[in-house]
């Protein structure tokens, strides 16, 4: 039997859950106050997830870099790798919301999409 | 002289929401006036998400939340000019402000709504002692640096304060190939998120240490460690309980003051705890016709709630343009903030005046649990709200409508408080 | 070959070279930091003193007074604000009167003029935020208020007007004594002179004893102070001080040219020549000491501190001459308070020593005024409108918290002397001293400095040194090793 310490993040509350887990699943949620507490602690210690944002260098754009992110969540081990995937890539301006800038991010499955607008240099 | 209706100072979320608000409201001639090359305010440089699950229903990045609101902006072709810094406003509502291209530009309005938002507490009003190094900056500069201008400040980082700027740039330098060593809190609890604290901190093993301060810094040139001490419960140093890091950066996140220069130099009263104008219902100041909205009112923690804020300041921005806001002077009723409430905004309501009805937002001073909010017309308690937990880092908020207040022809005074039962 | 070698660009150092650059001599300033006013020069008082504080017959006293008289004339010559706001020195206790009249006296014998006692009607009709306890006053109506950078920022670029070369970056480490003057060894190079002014501030002990049997200390006396928003900036409108009493000596609270609020500074003794670290203590007592003598100072608008060294010597005078057992070499040594107000009287003393050795002849084509950075906010509305239209970088406002524009920024950073570092930029413009303390405007006066001034963002320093704003360019290929 194994034993995980979270803190639940759906509310100021912060109840510290106490997780058992045998063999890969949940057998029991305790320290929590309501049920998004339970919901939350089942999928985090399971297959925690999360988006990731960061920036892109750009080329000829007014701006050096752009702000962009996974368009789902990727699982949570994957982050760094995403990160550090990104950070190798250039693109051409003009680059505009919801363009892709990556496809299956660290073989997430997840393409990367930009978050904001940069005009090329005119 | 050029002339406008509403005169709107700053386009960040608050200033485009008030915009188009007091737009789809029927005012005619709306300029809003930005001091950035771009609409958006502080949201650019929030590249992270969480934005707009109450606006929108889904859970967007700083850019990306701005952008909806620019597009509408456009869409309701309603003038701006960016690079536009506001320097004088009159009691007349003349508002002076200079750009590179049309020089010093003098306009008139009839109505202003102030959107200038906040700054960020430096480590001056702190009076944290030492040294002072390149390498501290304030938690934001260091966002606009990593973000919008895509230049790493540095690769060993303290952060004192942990808001949630102190926990998302923690994040955010982690994932830039820094090494965050440590969040120092003064208080004895976060005033951030607790999503922020497990997805910023937790996931990354960044240490949080509550009732800690910065109590020396070190480095003649470059910042070369800080030592930081644990706080007694008047938030004093212990002598004993100091720690050294080294590291090359240090990033404030201590607070942020609404910048309200420019509303003092027009004669607009401010209250002095949230050291943002004093409003009534409308979020009308003192000076008639003056109108406050976002973090220049009071800072918040949600741009969802500063959009819906705004969206009211621009709404009877073009009502008082419109004639619409004559307003009855015979009753006003005072809003007091008492025990565990810090301030509420708006501080007055005109009952006969207002609208259906009127949100009231405010903070608490400290963490409660099991407690009660409470509202009380003169000695009569008219609410009581049971809350697990209340929080100083999350902004409150109540509802009192028109005909509850009209239904108390003799009402003195509204007490809002914290009880325990 | 040089005439004279100038070490330290401080102010004193700096009016030696204004002074010296009227005559036809081939001179040099060599400054260990990457910009002028970087030591004692750049965290005093701000204050031009009246000249009632030294002992009669001394240095101080003399050159105070001369140098206050000088500074009207020399701030418009130079193109920077000046302002004789006045100065009180409080008397909260009857029984100290004797030590205000000793003062007074004191005044007097030095020269100092219009100086008077008020009785506390007279002194709180004048400064109503003063602390209830006041007894009397004495009044020094010719004291003023100066910004120091621009003082010195001034007298450099007018001496480099001049023809005076100027050498940062360049650290004194030996000096060797030759047949015909000196030979300075530097961390770039070695430089030969005839003469040597010893303006080296805090090290001026250090130079000194490499030619002088008799050794000179130099003791960094350290004080805090903090500086408040320009809304708190008309507190007070005179400087005030406090007559040392049974709580010691006080801090003086005045306001700045620039319209802010300064309150200090304590005195502490360090060894630490660099030692320019606030202490919480220090602050503690700079606003303790402060409350003494003003009432309701809104502590909540302090917007900085900071710490300056004073080079204080066991003579407790400034030591100005040819030093005895070193001919061709003369000290400027032990500059504290008053060093402000005396420069410009520094300066003619200097230059009048090199005069009487070297038979100066002055150049005719001296240039006597400089032309300060140009301020659209001091300007009518029209002359500002034309300016930007001439140049739009006039309606750029960078520091929003000064209101200093992008035209001014770049004139701070191409001009002659020009800024090289962000704490040069700041010094000259203002931008970055405000409110905000440069959170808005760091990364935009960076991007401005990179473009005017060739020099990478990633290698643009707050002061020069290891000062990098940014992190080092790393070499395990992150985006941010590219420029």
């Amino acid at each position: 039997m194994e034993e995980r310490n979270l803190i639940c993040i759906g509310c100021p509350m912060g109840c510290h859950l106490t997780v058992e887990i045998k063999d890969g699943t949940v057998v029991s949620v305790s320290g929590n106050t309501c049920k998004r507490g339970d919901s939350y602690a089942r999928s985090e210690v399971t297959a925690p997830v999360r988006v990731v944002t960061s920036t892109v260098k750009v080329l000829c754009g007014k701006a050096r870099v752009v702000s962009v992110k996974t368009k789902k969540d990727i699982p949570k081990e994957k982050i760094v790798a995403c990160v550090e995937a990104l950070k190798k890539l250039q693109i051409e301006a003009p680059v505009h919301i919801g363009d892709v800038i990556a496809t299956n991010i660290a073989d997430t499955g997840v393409d990367v999409v930009a978050t904001k607008n940069v005009e090329a240099l005119s | 002289m050029e002339q406008y209706d509403i005169v709107i100072i700053g386009g960040g979320p608050a200033g485009l929401a008030a915009a188009i608000s007091a737009k789809k409201n029927g005012a005619a001639s709306i300029l809003l006036l930005e001091r950035d090359k771009e609409l958006g305010g502080i949201l650019n440089q929030c590249i992270h998400n969480g934005f707009g699950l109450h606006t929108f229903k889904e859970e967007l990045t700083g850019p990306e939340y701005a952008e909806r609101f620019v597009v509408q902006l456009k869409e309701l072709s309603i003038a701006y000019k960016l690079n536009t810094m506001v320097i004088h406003v009159g009691k007349d509502k003349v508002v002076t402000a200079v750009n590179g291209e049309e020089g010093l530009l003098e306009i008139q309005a009839k109505a202003i709504v102030l959107a200038m938002g906040c700054r960020e507490r430096a480590r001056g009003a702190l009076a944290i002692p030492g040294y002072r190094p390149a390498g501290i900056f304030s938690a934001g500069t260091a966002q606009r640096l990593i973000n919008i201008e895509g230049y790493l400040p540095g690769r060993e980082v303290v952060i004192l304060g942990s808001g949630d700027i102190g926990l998302i740039m923690a994040r955010r330098m982690t994932l830039e190939g820094a090494k965050v060593k440590v969040v120092a809190e003064l208080m004895p609890y976060s005033g951030g998120l607790k999503r922020n604290i497990v997805q910023c901190l937790e996931d990354y093993n960044i240490p949080l240490k509550l009732s800690h301060t910065v109590v020396d810094i070190k480095g003649k040139e470059r910042l070369e460690g800080v030592t930081l001490a644990a706080v007694d419960g008047r938030r004093k140093p212990i002598p004993g309980t100091e720690e050294f890091y080294s590291c090359d950066t240090l990033l404030l996140s201590v607070g942020l003051i609404p910048e309200n220069e420019l509303s003092e130099e027009m004669g607009v009263e401010l209250n002095s705890i949230t050291s943002g104008p004093r409003v009534n219902e409308c979020l009308e100041t003192n000076v008639e016709g003056v109108f406050a909205c976002g973090n220049v009112l009071h800072v918040h923690d949600l741009v969802d709630f500063v959009s819906e804020e705004a969206a009211e300041a621009g709404k009877h921005a073009a009502f008082y343009v419109m004639g619409s806001g004559e307003r009855s002077v015979d009753r006003e009723i005072p809003l007091l903030a008492d025990r565990g409430v810090r301030y509420t905004v708006p501080e007055v309501v005109h009952p006969s005046d207002m609208e259906k009805a009127v949100t009231v937002r405010f903070r608490v001073s400290d963490v409660y649990r099991g407690c009660y909010i409470s509202v009380y017309f003169d000695e009569e308690r008219v609410l009581h709200k049971k809350r697990q937990i209340v929080a100083p880092g999350e902004m409150e908020a109540i509802t009192l409508t028109r005909e509850q207040l009209l239904a108390y022809p003799e009402l003195k005074q509204i007490v809002v408080k914290m009880e325990e039962r | 070959m040089y005439d004279v070698v100038i070490v330290g660009s401080g102010v004193a150092g700096a009016a030696c070279a204004h002074e010296l650059s009227r005559y036809k001599l081939k001179l040099c300033v060599v400054e260990k930091e990457e910009d002028v006013c970087c030591g004692t020069s750049k965290a005093n008082s701000a204050i031009v003193h009246a000249g009632f504080d030294a002992v009669e017959g001394s240095l101080k006293a003399k050159l105070n007074v001369r140098g206050n008289r000088r500074m009207g004339e020399l701030a418009k010559e130079l193109d920077i604000p000046f302002d004789r706001n006045g100065s009180l020195v409080l008397c909260l206790d009857k029984e100290d009167m004797p030590k205000l009249d000793a003062l007074y006296q004191r005044g007097m014998a030095n020269g100092v003029e219009d100086l008077c006692i008020l009785d506390r009607e007279q002194v709180l009709e004048m400064e109503p935020k003063l602390t209830d306890q006041v007894y009397a006053a004495l009044y020094a109506p010719t004291a003023g208020i100066i910004c120091p950078f621009e003082l010195n920022i001034a007298l450099a670029e007018h001496a480099y007007a001049n023809g005076v070369e100027f050498r940062f970056g360049t650290e004194v480490k030996d000096i060797k004594r030759m047949a015909d003057g000196y030979e300075l060894h530097t961390g770039c190079g070695v430089l030969r002179t005839r003469y040597v002014v010893n303006a080296a501030g805090v090290y001026a002990d250090t130079l000194h004893n490499m030619v002088s049997e008799h050794k000179l200390t130099i003791i960094p006396r350290r004080g805090d102070y903090c500086l408040f928003d320009k809304t708190a900036g008309s507190h007070v409108r005179r400087t005030i001080f406090s007559l040392p009493g049974r709580l010691g000596k006080g801090v003086l609270v005045t306001p700045t040219i620039h319209g802010n609020l300064l309150i200090g500074p304590t005195a502490m003794e360090i060894e630490d020549k660099e030692g320019i670290n606030t202490t919480r203590e220090g602050l503690d007592e700079v606003m303790e000491k402060a409350r003494q003598s003003v009432r309701d100072l809104p502590m909540g608008r302090v917007i900085t501190s900071f710490s300056g060294l004073r080079a204080h010597t066991e003579q407790d005078d400034f030591i100005i001459g040819e030093v005895e057992d070193a001919e061709g070499f003369i000290d400027c040594a032990g500059i504290e308070s008053p060093g402000i107000a005396s420069s410009p009287a520094i300066g003619e003393m200097i230059a009048q020593l090199v005069k009487e050795r070297l038979g100066l002849e002055e150049k005719p084509d001296y240039i006597s005024v400089r032309k300060g950075i140009l301020r659209p906010s001091e300007l009518s509305r029209e002359e500002r409108q034309e300016l930007i239209k001439k140049n739009p970088a006039y309606g750029n406002i960078i520091c929003r918290c000064e209101g200093i524009t992008e035209g001014e920024i770049v004139d701070a950073i191409t001009r002659p002397l020009g800024a090289r570092t962000l704490d040069g930029i700041k010094r000259r413009t203002r931008a970055g001293m405000g409110r905000c303390q440069s959170g808005f405007c760091m990364p935009r006066v960076m991007e401005i400095l990179s473009r005017e001034g060739g020099i990478a963002m990633e290698d643009i320093t707050k002061s020069g040194g290891e000062s990098r704003i940014l992190a080092k360019p790393s070499d395990r290929g992150s985006r941010y090793g590219t420029v």
